[in-house]
């Protein structure tokens, strides 16, 4: 099997199951008063000081959440309804349109049910976020805009934002920016105090942590309005008993993956250019989607995302699959029914385009072997795709 | 063989995969996605195309052991199939739209695709065998979907599998229980699965909109005479005789039928039960399973999923086929196909276009 889509999902880091399976026999809970609760909460706020270390954050500022799709729930949501209480005029999303679904959908959601303006921030060719645009529009509506949500690095195409940039606009005009760094971490370097953003979503899957734990990051003085209530266990802007076991493998990852990130970064950098090289040898009117110079400050290291005219991303998903290699088309719906992508259309493909494109994401365990075995697959796979190409859609 | 399954979520495509698995094939399910704008569950019996139906296939595919995908094939069964139901209706028509699905979408659409992507047939969960190429009715007769096959080519049928021909419903049901699968006491689907509702006068309704006219009743010397008010000639068919809310009662104090249905003269007409007695019939757009049956072959007639298949001889020219019946069929409606049995075996069908009776009905 060769594995080419650790954007979805990575192995979990062998020193994060170890910490976990650690602290399993252990049960308490970390809200309890007594010695079981005293002792789970200390392993939490240790790995809450170990997140924020690895992040350069605070440890007040880690809010432990059930992942990204929570954490930018939270994040959109949260911040929304605090800047509109404290101002009802601050009505206004300012995002980009090739946001991960978990953004886009929750600023939708506002928009339909609470109220809410959305100015989709225009992105180039590769989808990079164009300044300009942020500043016309903070220009035009800086009185009436909640927030700004950027990602920090794009899950499908792979394309880094000029956060740092965007972020210095947004605090210009006095808005709070939030940024999606689930695919950033461990790839990129991060600093999220340095970056100067108000509020980051990393989880812990992505980074060789376990599913369902994540965070978001909340500098200080950023008002959130809770999505969940309870106990207010995290800042009382999220209510939950923790789940210490996921927290501790969380932190052991987080802190694993930013130590290991810059060696990272260049090993898969260098197979990557080497995929995207060797695979336009074979396929030569392959399309590279996202940034073309695959620089480091511009793509994410480990992305390769390509259209394949004439195919469809879904067969040539299914063929690769049947061969043992395993990648994938980017977005998908519940059903499982391949749509063209919207960060492709946003970034002004045309409908062909979105629907022929597959994802190639390398990860930490990824090696040269499995370079070698897509290239000698992909010829005869998108060959055969190609035949099916137009079979079905008469 | 490499196989491709075509899994709606239902128990009998369930148990034909795990049968061309279990023979050892190469097989690979995929669900069918045919709804642009699916609903999360299936409200009783009808509908087969919701996100609970795809969550079901998978599950199966998953406990069988192979491959699953789904096929987003929604456009093309909007032109195709619903486009094609909506305008054969406003044209006063009865289509059948799930024997047009399994013409134009499952072997065509999806057997074209599989073929490309090579695979070597598709396999569904219809009841009807296949014996040395040609088509067959099931083993159960209850169950029997060759008449919903019949408009499918040699060269289709060809590249077709049906695992569950030779076995009866119960079986089937019980094989899936004792494979495991969960879909195996889930309802099986009937009507149209694209009017979730079953009101298929509303749905056309909405569609076409109003195009209210009269009700006529053909009183033989007396000449015609209004008898009531419809909304849309599309939403009568041939045959019914429920809906009609005639206000007088007929002379002979008996039911009525429509007999008629005329959109261009937004007119309904209706009759006595004999007056719909068809014993001659013309189909339009034939196509065989095989070689075209000889001059005059004796051969069955049926023009519904499960209706009776009477004796007829059939004859053509020109591009069509006149049918004459042996014995009368009631209530048969133009766009209905008529297929053409062997015995057993399907030999083709048509679209009918023209019907007659014993006497001629109308002036």
């Amino acid at each position: 099997m060769t594995y080419l889509d650790h954007a979805a999902a990575t192995p979990m880091l062998p020193s994060a199951v170890e910490a976990m399976a650690a602290h399993f026999p252990y049960f308490g809970n970390p809200s309890s008063l007594h010695a079981s609760g005293r002792r789970a909460r200390r392993v939490v706020e240790e790995s809450r000081e170990t997140v924020a270390r690895a992040l350069g954050a605070r440890p007040g500022e880690v809010i432990f959440t059930g992942g990204g799709t929570e954490s930018d729930n939270l994040a959109v949501k949260g911040l929304f309804w605090a800047r509109r209480a404290a101002d009802p005029l601050r009505r206004r999303i300012l995002a980009s349109a090739v946001e991960h679904h978990a953004v886009l959908d929750s600023v939708l959601w506002l928009a339909e049910d609470e109220g809410a303006e959305i100015t989709w921030l225009p992105v180039d060719a590769t989808g990079r976020v164009l300044p300009d645009g942020l500043r016309a529009a903070l220009e035009e509506h800086a009185e009436q805009t909640a927030l700004v949500s950027v990602q920090w690095a794009n899950n499908e195409v792979g394309t880094v934002q000029p956060v740092a940039e965007l972020t210095e606009l947004a605090h210009a005009y006095g808005v709070p920016l939030h940024s999606d760094a689930v695919q950033a971490v461990g790839m990129l370097a991060l600093d999220f105090a340095g970056s100067g953003v108000d509020a980051m979503t990393i989880t812990a899957h992505k980074l060789g942590g376990p599913v369902g734990v994540g965070a978001l990051l909340l500098a200080r003085g950023a008002d959130c309005v809770p999505l969940l209530h309870g106990g207010g266990q995290e800042r009382d802007v999220r209510s939950g008993t923790l789940d210490v076991a996921g927290i501790v493998g969380f932190a052991v990852a987080a802190e694993t993956a930013v130590k290991e990130q810059p060696e990272r970064a260049e090993r898969l950098s260098g197979l990557r250019a080497d995929l995207v090289r060797r695979l336009v040898g074979v396929v030569p009117d392959a399309l590279l989607n996202g940034d073309p110079t695959l620089h480091p400050d511009r793509r994410l290291p480990g992305n390769a995302h390509f259209s394949f005219p004439g195919c469809e991303g879904d067969a040539l998903l299914m063929l690769l699959d049947a061969r043992g290699i395993e990648c994938s088309t980017g977005s998908a719906c519940s059903a499982g029914v391949a749509r063209p992508s919207h960060v492709l259309l946003a970034a002004g493909a045309d409908e062909d385009r979105a629907r022929s494109s597959l994802r190639f994401s390398l990860g930490h365990p990824s090696v040269p072997g499995d370079v070698d075995v897509l290239i000698e697959a992909i010829g005869p796979v998108v060959e055969r795709a190609r035949r099916a190409g137009t079979a079905g859609r008469r | 063989m490499r196989v491709l399954a075509a899994m709606s979520g239902g128990v009998d495509s369930a148990v034909a995969a795990a049968r061309a698995a279990e023979a050892g094939h190469d097989v690979t399910g995929v669900h069918l996605a045919l709804s642009a704008a699916p609903a999360s569950y299936r409200s009783g019996a009808r509908g087969c195309c919701t996100l609970e139906d795809a969550r079901d296939a998978r599950r199966a595919a998953d406990v069988i052991g192979i491959p699953f995908y789904v096929w987003d094939l929604a456009e093309r069964f909007r032109a195709e199939v619903v486009e094609d139901f909506v305008a054969e209706y406003a044209a006063g028509r009865t289509p059948n739209p799930c024997m047009r699905c399994n013409e134009r979408i499952k072997f065509s659409a999806v057997l074209d695709r599989a073929l490309a992507l090579g695979f070597d047939a598709v396999a569904t969960g219809h009841y009807a065998r296949i014996v040395d190429g040609a088509l067959y009715r099931a083993a159960d007769e209850a169950k029997d979907q060759s008449y919903v096959l019949g408009g499918l080519t040699a060269e289709q049928v060809a590249n077709a599998m049906f695992p569950l021909g030779g076995s009866q419903k119960v079986a089937v049901r019980a094989e899936a229980s004792r494979r495991g699968l969960q879909v195996a006491a889930k309802p099986d689907s009937h009507d149209v699965c694209f009017i979730p509702d079953g009101d298929t006068a509303g749905f056309l309704a909405r569609r076409l909109g109003a195009a209210p006219g009269e009700i006529v009743e053909d009183g033989g010397v007396l000449g015609e005479h209004v008898v009531g008010q419809h909304e849309g000639a599309y939403g009568y068919t041939v045959g019914q005789r429920r809906g009609l809310r005639l206000g007088r009662p007929a002379a002979d104090g008996r039911p009525r039928f429509v007999l008629d249905v005329s959109p261009a003269t937004r007119t309904i007409t209706v009759g006595p039960r004999d007056a719909l007695a068809v014993t001659a019939l013309t189909g339009i757009a034939p196509r065989w399973c095989g070689p075209p049956p000889p001059p005059g072959a004796a051969l069955a007639a049926q023009v519904r999923a499960h209706g009776e298949a009477v004796p007829c001889r059939a004859v053509l020219a020109d591009g069509e086929v006149h049918v004459s019946l042996a014995a009368p069929l009631r209530a048969v409606a133009p766009g209905q196909a008529v297929v053409l049995y062997d015995r057993e075996r399907v030999v083709g069908s048509a679209t009918i276009s023209v019907t007659s009776g014993p006497k001629e009905r109308r002036a």
